[in-house]
């Protein structure tokens, strides 16, 4: 049984072998309007974090928007790296994310053919 | 949207996206009564009430990107066709209180769905909101503080593998204790 106890030790351990990561390599951002969870946000989500959990990724920022306006290409799942342009995949669904994973976070390929946009700061 | 827990992520955006920066759930599943209901309530900026008595209609909506809001009105059709309510209870300046009735047994209820999900995208994608979520089925009963979560986490972020990893858990157990699961 889980308790918010276990995470205070967690924590404490984490600290104590100095696993803890402050920097944000990649920050994640998935659409969460009405629009992207009626088309599946909180599953596309849910796998993300599954995905983090599964591949120990440390440096990983997972936020939220809301609706952009671009309702038809939910879900909208942007991938930014440390100075590298901001990149929008479209129609993103769960069996989709363990590529996103492994090519673009860690690999840092950017899987073209699901691109919808990029934008350069 | 064919689950309560999907209108309740929902309902906490369009509360955080008012500026909220405190929302609680509660969530009531009575047997006796034979009625489920759901209570969002959130310090946003609120709504006066000229908008609340508007804001079931699918035609009006607080956001600028497009011209239709689906939320609330799916939600209000799915109460109604299932012998409940949806209020809306809000003011501008004092926040908004979202009520939602089901008769538990209908036919046509939409299912609670994956809650697990639903709370953990809202704690992972809001880490600065203060979200209390308070789920009751009949005598049993279960409280998440994410006041409390955040303090043991210190600044350790939710997103960290292990974390990550405590979460799931943490929520599955005690979702399935609140269904008469045993604890492990």
């Amino acid at each position: 049984m889980k308790t918010v106890e276990d995470l205070k030790r967690l924590r404490e351990q984490l600290q104590a072998d100095n696993r803890i990561r402050h920097a944000a390599g990649t920050q994640i951002i998935v659409g969460m309007g009405t629009c992207g969870i009626a088309a599946g946000a909180r599953e596309v989500l849910a796998a993300i974090l599954d995905e983090i959990a599964r591949l120990k990724i440390q440096d990983v920022n997972v936020t939220q928007t809301g609706c952009i306006g671009m309702c038809e290409q939910e879900v909208l799942v942007d991938v930014v790296k440390t100075d590298q342009p901001r990149i929008s995949y479209g129609k993103v669904t769960a069996d989709f994310v363990p590529t996103l994973i492994s090519e673009h976070v860690i690999n840092g390929r950017i899987v073209e053919e699901r691109v919808i946009g990029k934008i350069t700061k | 949207m064919h689950e309560i827990s999907l209108h309740i992520l929902d309902l906490v955006e369009n509360s955080t996206g008012a500026g909220a920066n405190k929302v609680t759930v509660t969530l009531e599943e009575d047997s006796h009564h034979d009625e489920l209901r759901l209570c969002i309530t959130d310090n946003g900026r609120g709504m006066d009430a000229g908008l609340v008595a508007k804001v079931t209609d699918p035609f009006v909506t607080s956001r600028t990107t497009r011209k239709v809001g689906l939320g609330l009105p799916l939600m209000d059709m799915t109460t109604q066709l299932c012998g409940g309510y949806l209020r809306i209870d809000s003011a501008v300046g004092q926040g908004t209180k979202v009520e939602a009735s089901w008769k538990m047994s209908h036919l046509d209820r939409p299912p609670l769905g994956n809650l697990v999900a639903t709370v953990k995208a809202i704690l992972v994608t809001n880490p600065e909101l203060h979200f209390q979520y308070d789920h009751r089925v009949d005598d049993r009963s279960f409280t998440l503080d994410s006041g409390e979560i955040r303090a043991a986490l210190g600044d350790l972020p939710l997103t960290q593998p292990d974390v990550l990893d405590w979460l799931d858990q943490y929520l599955k157990e005690n979702l399935s204790i609140l269904y008469g699961g045993k604890a492990k």
